[in-house]
C-alpha cells in the first residue's frame, strides 16, 4: 500500500495518519517557523507564527491534521511576510532588550526573527510593566519577555506533575500566573531539575548562576539557523512518537 | 566623477557605540570617501546640516525634547533615513526607565537613592525636558532603514553603505541580523 502524501511547496511529503501538517514536515526535514510548538507536547496552536495555506485557506501546521492530497503553501514570501508580522507584534507586547537578556543568542524568538529578516519593530512599543519573580533560589520568572506560548505550562502539568504555571487574563491583559498561594515561585514545588524551567523558547524562565556561559559567536544561533538547529532537534522526537 | 553621496550623522539618546562602531570600518573609510562626502556629523563636528543629503544615519532613541527638535530637523534634510542600532530602532536600554513613572525615577537619581549628596531634582532651564517615556525614533519620524544590533558591527554598516553607494537596494544577509 501507498502511503499518504500531500504537497508542501510543490514537493510531496508522505505521513502518518494521524499526524499534523507540522510532524509530518519536520520528519520530512521542512522547517515551517513555529514558536509554541514543541513536538515533545500537546499543541497549543496559540502564536500563529506556523501560519501555512491549506488548500487555498489559513491554518496553523502545528494543530492541523496532514491528509491525503492536500496543498500546502509554507515558504512563500506572503507568509512569511505574515510571520514577521506576528514576530514584531511579539517583540512591541513585551519588553524585549536582547542586548541585556541571557537568553540572546539561544532564544527562538529571536533567532525566528533573524530567520524572518526581522530588522524593526514597525509598530509603537507597549513597554508593559510585568512584574519580575527572583524569589526561587534557583529560578528565574522574567516577565517581560513571556510571549505565553504555555509551553512551561504544559511541561509543568503534563510531564512534571506540578501544575505551577498558567496564563491568566486575556488578550493584552494576558500574563503568566504562579500557582501559590503568594504568587511566588519561592512557594511552589518546582526544581531547577523540572521539564517546566527548560522549555522556554524566549528568556522568561531561566535557571540562575548561568547567565552569558557560552560567549557571543558561539551560542546555538549564532551556528545555526533557527530552521537547521529546531529541524535537527525536533525530528528524533518526531519518529519517536509516530515510529 | 558621479556627484559624491553626501552622509550625516547624529547621536540622541545613545552612547555613541555605533559611531564608534562605524569607525570600525577601518581603512575602508577611504574606499568611502572616494565615493561620499559627510556633512553633519559628531566626527566632522558640522553642528547642523548645509543643505539637503542622501543618507542621515541615526543613532540612540528619543528621550527628550531637545532630541525630537533634533530628530525632526535631522529628517527633513535626509532623502534617507536610517535607524542604527537597538536604541534608535527600539528605544534600548534607557526604555528601561519606561515601565516606572518619571517623577519616581527623577527621585530616585537625585533625590532618594543611596549615595545621593546634596539632594536636588535639575531644574535648570538650559536642561531639554525629559519626556515620560524614551521612545524608538520611528515613533517620531518616518525611518526607511533599520540596522540592528548593539552596536550593529562595521561589516553590517559597511555592507549597508556598500549596496547604497552602488546605487542598489541595501538588504542585510540573514547571518548580518543581530540584536546584540
Ligand atoms: S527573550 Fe529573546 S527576544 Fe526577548 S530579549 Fe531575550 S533574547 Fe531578546
Ligand atoms: S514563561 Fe516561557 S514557556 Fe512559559 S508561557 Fe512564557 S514564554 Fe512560554
Ligand atoms: S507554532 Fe503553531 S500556532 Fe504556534
Amino acid at each position: 500500500m501507498t502511503r499518504p502524501t500531500f504537497q508542501i511547496d510543490g514537493k510531496p511529503v508522505t505521513f502518518t495518519e494521524g499526524q499534523t501538517i507540522m510532524e509530518a514536515a519536520t520528519a520530512a526535514g521542512v522547517y515551517i517557523p513555529h514558536l509554541c510548538h514543541n513536538p515533545e507536547f500537546e499543541p497549543h496552536g496559540s502564536c500563529k507564527l506556523c501560519t501555512v495555506k491549506v488548500n487555498g485557506r489559513n491554518c496553523s501546521a502545528c494543530t492541523f491534521p496532514a491528509a491525503d492530497g492536500q496543498e500546502v503553501l509554507n515558504d512563500t514570501a506572503e507568509l512569511n511576510e505574515l510571520r514577521r508580522t506576528i514576530t514584531q507584534m511579539l517583540f512591541v507586547e513585551g519588553n524585549h532588550l536582547c542586548p541585556s537578556c541571557e537568553k540572546s543568542g539561544n532564544c527562538q524568538l529571536q533567532a525566528a526573527a533573524y530567520f524572518l529578516g526581522m530588522t524593526d519593530a514597525h509598530f509603537p512599543f507597549f513597554y508593559p510593566r510585568r512584574e519580575l519573580d527572583a524569589s526561587h533560589p534557583d529560578i528565574l520568572l522574567d516577565r517581560d519577555r513571556c510571549i505565553f506560548c504555555a509551553l512551561c505550562v504544559r511541561a509543568s502539568r503534563d510531564v512534571d506533575g506540578k501544575n505551577v504555571f498558567a496564563i491568566g487574563g486575556r488578550g493584552i491583559d494576558s500574563r503568566l500566573i504562579v500557582n501559590s498561594p503568594s504568587g511566588r515561585l519561592a512557594d511552589t514545588p518546582i526544581a531547577a531539575t523540572d521539564k517546566a524551567t527548560r522549555v522556554c523558547p524566549v528568556g522568561a524562565i531561566l535557571i540562575k548562576r548561568h547567565g552569558f556561559e557560552v560567549p557571543i559567536g558561539e551560542r546555538v544561533y549564532d551556528r545555526h539557523t533557527i530552521a537547521e538547529e529546531s529541524l535537527e532537534r525536533e525530528e528524533p522526537i518526531v519518529e519517536a512518537r509516530h515510529g | 566623477m558621479a556627484e559624491k553621496l553626501t552622509i550625516a550623522t547624529t547621536s540622541l539618546a545613545g552612547c555613541f557605540g555605533c559611531h564608534m562602531s562605524f569607525l570600525d570600518i577601518d581603512e575602508r573609510i577611504l574606499a568611502l570617501a572616494e565615493v561620499a562626502r559627510f556633512d553633519r556629523s559628531p566626527l566632522t563636528d558640522i553642528k547642523h546640516c548645509r543643505d539637503r543629503v542622501d543618507l542621515g544615519l541615526v543613532e540612540g532613541g528619543v528621550c527628550n525634547a531637545e532630541n525630537v527638535h533634533t530628530l525632526r530637523e535631522f529628517r527633513r534634510h535626509c532623502r534617507i533615513l536610517v535607524a542604527v542600532g537597538a536604541c534608535a530602532i527600539n528605544g534600548g536600554l534607557p526604555t528601561l526607565r519606561n515601565p516606572i513613572a518619571l517623577e519616581e525615577c527623577l527621585q530616585e537619581a537625585y533625590r532618594d537613592g543611596i549615595g545621593v549628596e546634596n539632594p536636588q531634582i535639575p531644574d535648570d532651564v538650559e536642561l531639554p525636558l525629559l519626556l515620560d517615556k524614551v521612545h524608538p525614533i520611528h515613533e517620531v519620524v518616518r525611518v526607511d532603514y533599520s540596522l540592528p544590533g548593539c552596536p550593529p558591527s562595521a561589516d553590517v554598516i559597511w555592507a549597508f553603505l556598500s549596496d547604497l553607494a552602488a546605487g542598489g537596494e541595501p538588504s542585510l544577509p540573514r547571518e548580518l541580523i543581530h540584536y546584540d
